[in-house]
């Protein structure tokens, strides 16, 4: 479905919304390692920047629910071009969650830097930052490409960022049983780490609206779920 | 950030081509247009939409002279092409028309060849000096015409044996010939399919870097695809004028919402 337009402008509006989709998918993506950076490395200077910056993800998502609904109002469009417009808003509203995400955690890491860290934690959540970094990014390649396999591998990820949750989560859990002054560092650190957990969420929607766009449908195997937390009780021993 | 922005949205920024100031036109008691105050404005794609009998078409004809030939028509108000009064007595009509060119509803070539349909309107206005600034003529308007590449083998085959959308974009390269400043359509695309529809509304969008358009359509869809501005008329009144996607996304006036939401007609 590469052809042109008859009417070029048509092509030129669509270019457009999706040139504002990628652009805010570049800036979350940025806001998702800045902030796990400014954790790790106790930069205030950074998490505070990653916190200002939020407001650009949020311009760029109302101008894309803008341009969207001026594209369905003026060209109607049918077919490949409704399900692109479709899932450009759809999109944009993931990565716009995905943003705030990232702004609470830069939020949190503004209260932990006044705090002793807690071993080797903050690492191990720079770590799931980028894993799920990495699967938005191939989610936004997927897109540009209309590559719906891609779009599925990603999808399947999601599980390897519920398991490095549950795994933080039974460290959180066992360094608060060590030690009650952990507590409050640790459950930032938690929240953290279920921010990221949620952010693996909505990538995964992304990458559901890629294969919708691609296919036409919506994939409707049940997606792996790894997210243990829910059933878990107090570590024994 | 704004390098991105759709840019068919930059549409204050053009000079003023034609002004309407407190228009009214009668037929005999009829009174057609009230009071019908506009700015159209140069390169920009203007779209006039509206029920029957709303004064659209009347109001387009009023821009190029057109209702002079109609008995009992009468117009008041001053409208002006570059701050010229086209109803002053020193205006010569078939001078403005050429300035001001039309393309109407059904495809209308003359019986004769391609070429000589196009060539019609330079050679009665003197445009060429020999036959090889005529051909240069006639090839410029039917490239502009988006069309050329089509016709240039059979340049002498009669016009009328085209297809009905390429008979259009012939009447068009044919308006374009006499270098008019301001293109008025009148519904110029209703005879013809979808495609032929597309490849005119492509052509409009074209001709927009060289003219003024203004165009009258049924059709709101296609006001919304190819305007930049978009002029509401009802019942005689201008009810609302304004950018096409304001137009189309939130428009101001009850009136219009209810005609482009097909809840008046």
């Amino acid at each position: 479905m590469n052809e042109p337009h008859i009417t070029s402008v048509f092509d030129r509006d669509l270019e457009a919304v999706q040139a504002h989709l990628m652009k805010m998918g570049g800036l979350v993506e940025a806001a998702i390692l800045d902030a796990a950076k400014s954790l790790e490395t106790r930069d205030e200077e950074l998490a505070a920047q990653v916190r200002r910056n939020d407001r650009q993800i949020d311009e760029l998502e109302a101008r894309v629910n803008e341009e969207a609904a001026r594209v369905i109002a003026l060209r109607a469009p049918t077919a490949i071009d409704l399900r692109t417009v479709l899932t450009v808003m759809k999109i944009s509203s993931n990565l716009e969650r995905v943003g705030d995400y990232a702004k609470n955690m830069a939020k949190r890491t503004g209260v932990l830097v006044q705090m002793t860290p807690i071993e080797d934690s903050a690492s191990d959540i720079r770590r799931m930052a980028k894993s799920v970094e990495l699967m938005l990014k191939d989610a936004l390649d997927s897109y540009i490409h209309r590559d719906d396999a891609l779009a599925h591998d990603v999808r399947q990820r999601d599980r390897e960022v519920d398991q490095m949750y549950n795994a933080l989560f039974r460290q959180f859990l066992t360094y608060m049983m060590e030690d009650p002054r952990n507590i409050t560092g640790c459950m930032h650190l938690l929240f953290i780490a279920k921010n990221i957990e949620r952010m693996g969420d909505h990538v995964t929607s992304i990458s559901e609206q890629v294969i919708y766009l691609v296919t036409g449908e919506m994939p409707d195997d049940a997606r792996p779920k790894e997210d243990k937390t829910p059933y878990m009780a107090e570590p024994k021993g | 950030m704004n390098d991105m922005r759709i840019l068919e949205r930059d549409v204050h920024t053009k000079a003023t081509k034609i002004k309407g100031d407190k228009v009214q036109v009668y037929y005999g008691e009829n009174h057609a247009i009230k009071d019908v105050d506009i700015e159209i404005e140069d390169n920009t794609v203007t779209a006039f939409i509206g029920p029957s009998g709303c004064g659209k078409s009347t109001f387009l004809r009023c821009l190029n002279r057109m209702n002079d030939t109609i008995d009992g028509c009468r117009v008041k108000g001053e409208i002006t092409l570059d701050d010229e009064n086209i109803y002053d007595n020193k205006v010569d009509p078939v001078q403005l028309r050429a300035k001001v060119g039309m393309v109407f509803q059904k495809p209308n070539p003359f019986p004769k060849s391609i070429y000589d349909n196009v060539a019609y309107g330079p050679r009665i206005h003197g445009l060429a000096q020999n036959k090889s600034e005529l051909d240069d003529i006639v090839e410029k308007s039917l490239r502009r015409g988006a069309i050329w590449e089509e016709v240039k083998d059979r340049l002498d085959a009669p016009g009328t044996g085209l297809s009905g959308g390429q008979q259009q974009r012939l009447c068009i390269a044919r308006a374009v010939a006499t270098e008019p400043e301001v293109l008025l359509m009148d519904e110029p695309c209703s005879a013809l399919d979808p495609i032929a529809t597309a490849q005119v509304e492509e052509l409009i969008d074209e001709l927009r870097a060289n003219y003024s358009v203004v165009i009258v359509t049924h059709s709101m869809q296609q006001a919304a695809r190819v305007s930049q501005k978009t002029a509401f008329f009802h019942l005689g009144h201008l009810v609302e004028f304004n950018e096409t996607g304001e137009i189309f996304t939130n428009p101001r006036d009850p009136r219009t919402e209810s005609y482009i939401t097909g809840r008046i007609g």
